[in-house]
């Protein structure tokens, strides 16, 4: 058996199709979703772990990919250096799940990791390169 | 009842100026009118921190024995300007690392410098009868230096553009991370706390100008590069989209690198975060008008970062009030935004330039010239050569 935890990544023309559906039925794969943020005629990011046999997994990865779904190993923590930190936003631009955000009043940046799906852009868009990953 | 600038210098000598932020100036305004606010405030402090590309600082490091006139050089790997007689240089701010390409640059060697650092400087040269070295490899710091100071052609934008990406893939630019068919959008302006924007019409900002920089007082030494007041602007005068620019000068030695940062814009490369603050004397009511403006009333134009071309389509106006919610109207879905520029450390520059013109510290100087009025941007044409 195999075990991965990837993000896959779905432009908008895709995310409305029941890809995860027919990767359970049709590859024999468990697809358990941790974390999602889909919305209709948006990117969605999901979170999730795919746990079957070897082939079969890989199979269905392909499936994934061959659907136009970016699928990338998922990241399992990410850390910012808040003392360095300047408060900016541009990192929030990219977090559609909104586990970084900044608000009125105080416009400080909020990082709630519960509401992070690890997907890692964050990392590229600090232009002060504060935050880092863990695999 | 107008007042004069050395009337307010008066009253900051006596530590009896009465000074807000514009924030603090735009709630006032709003609730008691220009008029009285004009009566009551002398000075209206303002400050940005963003990403500022058009920036450097020129550096001299002192003659080796024996002496070098460099043609080349490198501090800590990022190329320098050297070209400045023997042993001046500028170092650009968006320069990248000859080693870390992207991850370091000459924003950051600033920022270091700020910091006191030790570098590495690098420098080869040609050799002459009066300079024979040919290369030299050491160590400097900002006091091995003899003068360094930050002259940045074009900081403070009044106003600028609110970025969105309309193609099919994630696109990376100074404006930050886009991701496609306009799934985020960025703006980068501190609004109704920037400097020109609380001086629509460049009535007190002008050269000669003392202002905030980078922690230091520093001064408007010209008009910035791209200054462009020809713009459709709002009835209270600031302009829809990027107009005015400042080029400032200041004391690199007395800076704080809280207000100085280098920064990476991933794919793009490197800029530099500068912290700029700027007094604006509230002369008569027309100038508390102008200092009350609210983020509602300042308007900025939405473009698409993936037109790879000079003058992208405009895709719509929308307010800093609308910005500053989290999300904007863009053909006919709610799209979410995010700043780039700092609100924060904004606010933390109009607190600190309130506090030294409270205590005395910090005076205003009227401008020695203004700021032009009107003018365009001349576009780069490709020429063959041929009829010039």
């Amino acid at each position: 058996m195999a075990r991965r935890r990837l993000v896959l990544t779905f432009p908008p023309e895709v995310v409305e199709r029941p890809v995860v559906a027919l990767l359970v039925r049709d590859y024999d794969v468990i697809t358990n979703i941790l974390r999602a943020e889909i919305h209709e005629g948006e990117i969605g990011r999901m979170l999730v772990e795919l746990e079957g046999e070897g082939k079969r997994v890989r199979e269905g990865v392909k499936y994934l990919k061959d659907l136009g779904v970016q699928v990338e190993e998922a990241i399992t923590d990410i850390e910012l250096d808040d003392e360095l930190c300047i408060d900016c936003g541009a990192c929030t631009a990219v977090c559609l799940p909104r586990a970084l955000k900044m608000e009125a009043p105080d416009w400080e940046l909020d990082l709630n990791k519960d509401r992070c799906i690890l997907c890692g852009l964050c990392v590229d868009a600090c232009p002060l390169q504060l935050i880092t990953v863990k695999f | 009842m107008a007042k004069t600038y050395e009337e307010i210098n008066q009253r900051i000598r006596k530590g009896e100026a009465v000074v807000l932020t514009a924030e603090e100036m735009t709630g006032l305004v709003a609730s008691e009118g220009a008029q009285k606010a004009a009566r009551k405030v002398d000075v209206v402090t303002t400050g940005t921190f963003g990403p500022m590309c058009s920036s450097g600082a020129f550096v001299n490091f002192g003659h080796s024995d024996p002496p070098i006139k460099m043609s080349k050089a490198w501090l800590n790997d990022v190329p320098v300007c050297a070209d400045i007689a023997a042993v001046d240089a500028y170092i650009g701010a968006t320069a990248l690392s000859d080693t870390e390409g992207m991850a370091y640059g000459g924003a950051h060697v600033i920022q270091d410098l700020i910091e006191g650092k030790w570098m590495k400087l690098r420098a080869t040269a040609y050799g002459t009868d009066c300079y024979p070295r040919r290369e030299i490899e050491t160590w400097v710091n900002k006091d091995t230096l003899n003068q360094a100071f930050l002259f940045n052609p074009r900081n403070a934008y009044q106003n600028y553009a609110c970025a969105t990406n309309g193609s099919e893939r994630t696109i990376y630019t100074y404006m930050g991370v886009l991701l496609p068919n306009h799934g985020n959008a960025t703006y980068c302006s501190a609004g109704q706390l920037s400097p020109l924007l609380n001086d629509p019409l460049y009535r007190t900002i002008g050269l000669g100008t003392r202002v905030f920089l980078g922690g230091a007082h520093g001064y408007v030494a010209w008009p910035g590069t791209q200054h462009k007041p020809s713009v459709e602007r709002s009835p209270g005068g600031t302009p829809l989209g990027p107009a005015g620019t400042l080029a400032l000068i200041g004391d690199l030695k007395e800076m704080d690198s809280r207000f100085i940062r280098g920064a990476r814009f991933h794919r793009y490369g490197v800029s530099m975060y500068v912290g700029v603050g700027i007094p604006i004397p509230i002369l008569d009511e027309e100038m508390a008008a102008y200092a009350g403006v609210s983020d509602a009333e300042i308007q900025t134009t939405i473009f698409d970062y993936s037109q790879p071309t000079r003058s992208r389509d405009p895709l719509g106006r929308v307010s800093y009030a609308e910005l500053r919610s989290g999300s904007i109207e863009l053909k006919g879905r709610k799209v979410p935004c995010a700043p780039l520029s700092s609100y924060k450390v904004a606010r933390q520059i109009a607190g600190t330039l309130k506090g030294w013109i409270e205590e005395g510290r910090f005076l205003l100087s009227a401008p020695v010239e203004p700021l032009p009025a009107e003018g365009a941007v001349l576009p780069l044409e490709i020429r063959d050569g041929e009829g010039i």
